[in-house]
């Protein structure tokens, strides 16, 4: 035991480092934003990097530790934005306090997201492999339909929602009295949101996403969920509740998703539900695949890059997305292909010994 | 170890590309005079030397599934620039033209906003969507930018921006203005309205028609919808619509579902007279489509390419010589945009060392008051909302060609 | 009457799905991955057969083959290029090089084509009219189906029969018992990405047909509802991809019809979650139970 509390864990190490590295990294960032130093174009990527980065590191939770393909990953992150929009702005008079109201929209959203994510769970998660990604990749695609045809506005009485189910019901329909203010029209989206999102809150996010993650992982029940991915017969075996620990992953990232699904919310003054469908998802379950399985902080840094990747090719106009898609390319064949692994071995070298978790 | 080459070889590639296009997107200082934007600008150095250009920067979707609409502004915003430089520019100064892709996102367009601000723009030509554009207009209201969307066509955009301006109509003045052309016209006739509910400019159209068609004696007997999902097979609507006993088809959607729509209608036998609203212009020029399907529909738009006047037919001559194809009415609305800046500007004397703020107040000032005629309308003026005031009309497709309804 | 013309509509809109089902179904069965690009395979298939009646002035059923012939070579290097290196990676590397190739697919015909939506000749025009014209079902429906069922028939004998059908069911099976029995486990897949190719060539002429407008994208959205129907029908099985995709046609199509065009996908999504959930190896797939 006392060897133990001398040589900390390798795993130890490198969980404190990932948090040391984004204390780090928001203080830089923030310096320099704050001195003017940064571009505008970079400054106005800050928050929706935080957003994707607690998205990659919330869907690691699931593919990377439970292993189960998950294709559906924004809709969580829908019902959090609009969930979180509509606290946000259904609270506007009641509190004034813009940090805090943010925080409240990050909770609700968090919670909205968790329910869906239970309502989810528990049907899917009995399905396996393929199957399961395409239960989740339907699921996702159900709920931008749903939020497609939701209707809702506030007056001084409370909510007003309406579901506009055979398109024959308008803004209209709500009953507004004079003083409410429609929140979210169908298709148009929430319109004219108050954009109180913040760097700092976006930081924070991650923070306690880190904590969350790394905690669970390190604990008894994370390593429940392991055994699970790795050997979910053994794991069976030997008296580990299948549904408990599976549910108990795929809720936490859900819940982690609905709070970044917020914050990205609360950062455009318009949102629409088409945002978040499939190739969203993809988007993100290509930061998790890029920062490798299970590894954290390889999910932070593939999602700051990849999101920053297409802004920076604007230099190339019309082919723009056509590098970014022959980079992800190369990338996936430089990583996997066992040629050219060795390759790079021997042009990139790299202390051995140095392996990370997963 | 895998993971540590995988993010090595990223960061590299990151870096390179950094680099490469650096040199291209970091000439934010605007009394430099560029010499690697876009080449077709590239005319414009000479005349640069003395006192700077003006910066105009433009947003659309150049690719993803709107890629049209955003590539027809960025080329009639680009053959308006180019007449205006080769004709001695702006107060004596040229234009500097950039355009940047959104992909028809919120996001992306908040970046490509924030990418032409560190390149120097001064005023904003778009965004070409609806959803870009409220996302925009939060950021220019804030930073008094001054905007002028060419296409996006919710009150949402405008709605409490003093300085965010729109060319087109907006959606309540089509619908309402849909519903009373045909209380006048098609009296007592029933109407099915097919729109695309996942979409902001379909929804916002249909809403203020089916509230306007109520005092215009009009029967509304079937409304479907579509979303971008279900956009391959109208047979279900079609034929729900012709059950009803719908003699008029409300379409206020985009041309290209709507030419699906035609086909299908006519392959089944069903020969209503269907209606469309601007969104519908570009039909007869869709590559491939058989415009007998479109015989007798009507529209309701502010361009026709066929139009005789001599501003319209030069134009149209330029931008296919250009660009190999017929402009449509968001080309014509981009080709606006510009000169109607050029306008205000000219009005107000702007000059290039004015900053964009200066700039913005003048532009609110002189679009508040002024009107302007182009391509897309003659004499329109705008409210201190936001919103041009110019009629649509209503044309008939006879022959493959746009033909005035009365 | 409405209601057959509904059934009808949904026939003829699944088949479509069917036959781009098919290729997935192929291609999952072997190689054992979600090929994401195949819905933009064909879009290529679509554009090429288009600008070979339209440019090229061929007959239509020469610009089929054409079609064919050009999405087959595509489909044979996409898989030598991309896919093949990876055969040893994980699954989701696969999945992911996947995407990037549809992305790249997608951008290189806006490049190429430009991005306005071009309109499609169908390859054949009109429509029967039965009980006094209450009824009609064009040509292009009728001829849906019939390829539905011919193509059907064709890779269930092949898949049977041949020596090349048996490599590939052996393929599935096993990898690597089949290697050591004398299959060429690397040809055989490449086969069956040829026929997957070529089937998504045939697919993008039936598909732009009947929806006649074509631009970059058309392939995804055809491409993922036709994976729900392989996964509907049972993923690796040839009948279950036809009948999956039929009946997500019907369902779609009768959903508009009755319940509400707003949320007919997603009636379509949650029919095929019950469905997984009694039987969740899809309705003509083998449950494999996990053996310890």
């Amino acid at each position: 035991m006392k060897l133990k509390s001398r040589k900390l864990k390798k795993t130890t190490v490198i969980d404190f480092a990932t948090y040391i590295g984004v204390v780090l990294a928001f203080i830089i960032m923030n310096t320099l934003k704050n001195q003017g130093m940064l571009t505008r174009s970079l400054t106005g990527q800050l928050i929706p990097i935080c957003c994707y980065i607690v998205m990659a590191v919330s869907l690691n939770l699931t593919v990377g530790i439970l292993g189960e393909l998950s294709l559906g990953h924004a809709g969580f992150m829908s019902v959090g934005a609009f969930s979180g929009v509509v606290a946000a702005m259904s609270l506007q008079t009641v509190i004034p306090s813009e940090p805090l109201r943010l925080a409240i929209a990050l909770v609700v959203g968090a919670i909205f997201a968790a329910i869906a994510g239970t309502l989810v769970g528990i049907p899917v998660l009995r399905l396996r492999g393929d199957y399961l990604a395409i239960v989740t990749l339907a699921f996702g695609e159900i709920i931008k339909e749903l939020i497609n045809c939701l209707i809702i506005g506030v007056d001084e009485t409370g909510l007003h929602i309406v579901f506009n189910a055979t398109g024959t019901k308008s803004v209209n329909d709500l009953g507004l009295s004079e003083a409410g203010r429609v929140l979210i029209k169908g298709a148009q989206g929430a319109t004219g949101t108050q954009t109180i999102a913040s760097f700092t809150a976006g930081f924070i996010l991650i923070m306690i996403s880190l904590v969350v993650i790394l905690n669970l992982v390190r604990s008894r029940s994370g390593r429940a969920i392991m055994a699970l991915r790795d050997n979910r017969i053994a794991a069976e075996s030997v008296g580990i509740n299948v549904t408990k620990y599976k549910l108990m992953a795929f809720v936490t990232s859900a819940a982690l998703a609905g709070a970044a699904g917020a914050l990205y919310g609360l950062n455009f003054s318009n949102l629409v539900a088409t945002k978040f469908d499939f190739n969203t998802s993809i988007l993100v379950l290509v930061f998790v695949v890029l920062g490798g399985l299970g590894n954290i902080w390889g999910s932070i840094i593939a999602a700051t890059v990849l999101t920053i990747l297409p802004e920076a090719l604007r230099g190339f106009d019309d082919y723009r997305m056509l590098i970014y898609a022959i980079v992800l390319i190369l990338v996936m064949l430089a990583t996997n292909n066992p040629q050219m692994k060795t390759l790079f071995a021997k042009l990139i070298p790299v202390r051995r010994g140095e392996k990370v978790n997963g | 170890m895998k993971k540590v080459i995988s993010l090595v070889m990223v960061m590299a590639m990151v870096m390179c590309l950094m680099a490469g296009c650096g040199s291209t997107t970091e000439t934010a200082d605007p009394t430099e005079a560029p010499a690697e934007t876009e080449a077709e600008t590239d005319t414009t150095a000479d005349t640069a030397s003395e006192g700077g250009s003006f910066y105009i920067g433009g947003i659309g979707p150049i690719t993803g599934d709107n890629a049209i609409y955003g590539m027809a502004v960025m080329n009639g915003a680009q053959i308006a620039v180019d007449e205006i430089n080769a004709a001695g520019g702006i107060n004596g100064y040229p234009i500097e033209y950039k355009f940047e892709d959104d992909v028809a996102d919120g996001e992306t367009a908040v970046n490509a906003y924030n990418n032409l601000m560190d390149w120097g723009m001064q005023v904003l030509v778009g965004p070409v969507t609806t959803g870009s554009a409220i996302s925009v207009s939060a950021k220019v209201y804030e930073e008094r930018v001054f905007a002028l969307t060419p296409s996006a066509s919710s009150p949402d955009v405008t709605a409490g921006k003093d300085n965010m301006f729109q060319l087109c109509f907006t959606d309540p003045n089509q619908g309402s203005g849909a519903a009373v052309y045909m209380g006048a016209n098609m009296a007592d006739s029933k109407v099915a309205v097919i729109y695309r509910n996942d979409d902001a400019y379909s929804q916002g159209i249909r809403d203020t028609f089916v509230a306007e068609a109520a005092n215009q004696n009009l029967e509304v007997v079937y409304e479907g919808t579509f979303t971008e999902d279900t956009a391959t097979d109208f047979s279900v609507q079609l034929t729900a619509a012709q059950a009803a006993g719908a003699d008029v088809v409300f379409l206020p959607i985009y041309y290209q579902p709507a030419s699906v729509i035609l086909a299908q209608a006519n392959a089944m036998g069903y020969t209503p007279t269907f209606f469309g609203v601007d969104g519908m212009d570009g039909i007869l020029t869709l590559e491939g489509f058989d415009t007998s399907l479109a015989e007798g529909v009507m529209v309701l738009t502010p361009f026709s390419a066929d139009a005789q006047d001599e501003l319209t037919k030069t134009f149209v001559a330029e931008y296919n010589e250009r660009f190999g194809e017929t402009p449509n009415q968001f080309a014509a609305d981009g080709y606006d945009c510009v000169y109607a800046i050029k306008q205000a500007m000219e009005n107000a004397g702007c000059t290039p060392d004015m900053s964009a703020e200066e700039i913005c107040n003048a532009m609110v000032e002189q679009f508040t008051s002024m009107s302007f005629s182009g391509l897309t309308g003659t004499d329109m003026t705008w409210s201190t909302a936001g919103e041009v005031s110019k009629m649509p009309v209503a044309v008939v497709i006879e022959n493959g060609v746009y033909v005035s309804a009365q | 009457m409405e209601f057959l013309s509904y059934l009808i509509s949904g026939i003829s809109l699944g088949s479509v799905y069917a036959i781009i089902a098919l290729g997935y179904t192929m291609v999952y069965g072997i190689a054992k991955m979600l090929n994401f690009a195949h819905g933009d395979v064909i879009m290529v298939g679509g554009y090429i057969s288009l600008l070979s009646m339209t440019s090229l002035g061929l007959p239509w059923w020469l610009a089929v083959i054409l079609a064919m012939v050009v999405c087959t070579v595509l489909g044979v290097v996409i898989e030598g290029l991309a896919y093949k290196p990876l055969r040893a990676a994980p699954s989701l590397a696969v999945l992911i090089t996947a995407i990037g190739v549809s992305y790249f697919l997608q951008n290189a015909a806006l490049l190429l084509w430009g991005a306005s939506p071009k309109a499609y000749t169908p390859i054949i025009a009109g429509s029967v009219k039965l009980f006094e014209g209450q009824l009609s079902i064009s040509y292009v429906s009728m001829l849906t189906v019939f390829m539905c069922i011919v193509i059907m028939i064709a890779l269930t004998l092949f898949t049977g029969k041949t020596r090349m059908g048996k490599a590939m069911r052996a393929c599935s099976e096993d990898k690597s018992a089949a290697q050591l029995m004398g299959i060429n486990v690397n040809r055989t897949i490449s086969m069956t990405f040829a026929i997957g190719s070529a089937l998504a060539a045939i697919a993008g002429v039936l598909l732009c047909s009947s929806y006649t407008s074509l631009m970059p994208t058309t392939g995804s959205m055809p491409g993922i509802k036709a994976f729900t129907a392989a996964v509907f029908g049972g993923i690796g099985s040839i009948p279950g991809a036809l009948l999956g995709g039929v009946l997500l046609g019907i369902i779609e199509s009768l959903a508009k019809a009755y319940i509400s065009t707003q949320l007919a996908n997603s009636i379509v999504f949650a029919v095929l979650i019950i469905t997984l959930l009694v039987r969740p190896a899809g309705l003509l797939g083998k449950y494999v139970p996990e053996k310890v």
